[in-house]
C-alpha cells in the first residue's frame, strides 16, 4: 500500500467515524434537539411534565379571544389531529395569525391549559405576493400536520 | 490514465497564473448578478402576503447561508486533497475560503436575527438550524485560530485539514435540520426537490443573487489563494521574478 493511499484510506475513515459518532450522538440526543412538541406528542406525554417546554402547532382558525383592555389572549394550538389551549400575556409578534404557525414556551398546567410566556410566530417557507394569495382557493381539508 | 494536468494544479507559480487570469472572468459577472438581483430583489418584486417588504432581507440571507455552506465544503475538499496528495497549494486554496465562508456566516446570521426580530418576536433561540450555523462559524474560527497557532507551516496544513474534515459533518446538519428536528425555521423554499414553494417574480431575483454570491465566492477565493500563495513561496525564486515585473 502506497502512503498515499494509506493516507487517503485515514482522510475516510475520520469522515466514516465522525459520521456515524454524529448520527449516534443525535439520535441519543433527539429529544433535548427538539425545538418544540407538538400536540400530538404532548398528548403522547412525550413533553416533559411539570417542566417548561414549547409548544408548536397551527394557531386553530377562530380560536383567539382576547380579553379586551389588557395583553390577554387565549388561543388553540392545533396539529390538525390534538389540540391544546394555551393561555397568554403579551406582546405578540407581527406574524401571529390565525392559520398559522406558533411557538409557545411556557408549561403545561394540570387542567391541560398551556400557560405561556413567550409566544413566537413560525413562518412557513411559502413566499408569494398577496394577489397570488387572494387567488389561491383555500383547501377542503387540511391535508397533513405543519412542517417541522 | 494521464494525470499531468491534475498535477500541474500542484504547482505553485501556475496555479497562481491561473487564478489570475480567471478572477475577472468570476469578479465581473458577479457584480452584475448582484447588482441586478439587488435591483430585482428590493425595487421589482412585489412584497410577501404576510411578511410586506420584510422578507427582502431573504435576498441576502439565503444566498450568504448557501455560501456558508459550500465555502466550507470546498474548504474541506481542498484540505482532504491536500492531506492525501500532499499538495500543498491544495492546502492554500482551503486556508483561503476559511475568512471567507466566516463573513458568509455571520452574514447569514446576522440577516437572519434582522428578520427574526419583527416576525418570530426573537432574534435569537436556541433553535436546531441556528445553534448548527454558529457551531459553523466556530469551526471556522476553530480553523483560522488553528492556523495560525501553529507555525510550521507544513503542521498548520496538516492539523487545521484534519479539523476541516472533522467538521465537514456540520454541513448537513445544517440543511437538513429543519426537517430532522422541529424548528422555528422554516423549511427550505428553493433548495430542495420539487416545486419551489417561493412564487416565480420573487424567486428570479433569488436565483441570480445565488449565481452572483457563488461567483463572487470564487473571485474572492481566487484574490485569497494567489495571496497566500505568494506568501508561502515568498522565498523562492519565480516570486521574486512575479514580483520584480
Amino acid at each position: 500500500m502506497t502512503p498515499r493511499r494509506r493516507r487517503l484510506i485515514l482522510v475516510l475513515g475520520i469522515l466514516a467515524g465522525v459520521a456515524i459518532a454524529g448520527t449516534l450522538a443525535l439520535q441519543a440526543f433527539r429529544e433535548n434537539v427538539m425545538f418544540f412538541f407538538d400536540p400530538s406528542q404532548v398528548a403522547q406525554g412525550e413533553a416533559p411534565e411539570g417542566e417548561r417546554f414549547r409548544l408548536g402547532g397551527m394557531v386553530e382558525k377562530g380560536s383567539v379571544v382576547r380579553a379586551p383592555g389588557s395583553l390577554q389572549v387565549q388561543f388553540i394550538v392545533t396539529d390538525f389531529q390534538r389540540s391544546v389551549p394555551v393561555h397568554y400575556s403579551g406582546v405578540l409578534p407581527d406574524l401571529f395569525r390565525e392559520g398559522q404557525g406558533v411557538v409557545a414556551h411556557g408549561r403545561l398546567g394540570t387542567d391541560g391549559v398551556f400557560n405561556a410566556d413567550e409566544v413566537l410566530a413560525k413562518h412557513d417557507e411559502k413566499y408569494m405576493p398577496p394577489e397570488v394569495k387572494r387567488s389561491l382557493k383555500p383547501p377542503a381539508t387540511p391535508a397533513a400536520a405543519p412542517q417541522g | 490514465m494521464d494525470w499531468t494536468w491534475f498535477h500541474r494544479f500542484g504547482s505553485p507559480p501556475h496555479l497562481y497564473g491561473l487564478a489570475g487570469k480567471l478572477t475577472p472572468w468570476f469578479a465581473w459577472p458577479a457584480a452584475l448578478l448582484i447588482l441586478a438581483g439587488l435591483y430585482g430583489g428590493l425595487a421589482l418584486a412585489p412584497p410577501d402576503y404576510q411578511q410586506g417588504d420584510g422578507f427582502r432581507i431573504i435576498y441576502v440571507h439565503a444566498p450568504s447561508a448557501w455560501l456558508s455552506l459550500m465555502a466550507y465544503t470546498w474548504m474541506a475538499a481542498a484540505a482532504a486533497i491536500g492531506l492525501v496528495w500532499r499538495m500543498k497549494v491544495a492546502h492554500a486554496v482551503a486556508a483561503s475560503c476559511a475568512p471567507i465562508g466566516a463573513w458568509f456566516t455571520v452574514a447569514a446570521l446576522c440577516t437572519g436575527m434582522l428578520w427574526g426580530k419583527p416576525m418570530w418576536g426573537t432574534y435569537w433561540v436556541w433553535d436546531p438550524r441556528l445553534t448548527a450555523e454558529l457551531v459553523l462559524l466556530f469551526l471556522y474560527l476553530g480553523y483560522i485560530g488553528l492556523r495560525s497557532a501553529i507555525e510550521d507551516p507544513q503542521r498548520a496544513d496538516r492539523a487545521s485539514a484534519v479539523l476541516a474534515i472533522v467538521g465537514v459533518v456540520n454541513v448537513p446538519i445544517v440543511r437538513y435540520s429543519v426537517e430532522w428536528w422541529n424548528s422555528i425555521h422554516q423549511a427550505p423554499s428553493v433548495m430542495k426537490f420539487g416545486k419551489p414553494s417561493i412564487s416565480w417574480p420573487m424567486l428570479t431575483p433569488l436565483l441570480i443573487m445565488f449565481v452572483g454570491f457563488t461567483l463572487l465566492f470564487v473571485a474572492l477565493m481566487l484574490v485569497r489563494a494567489r495571496g497566500e500563495i505568494l506568501r508561502r513561496e515568498r522565498q523562492s525564486r519565480w516570486v521574486s521574478e512575479v514580483v520584480a515585473q
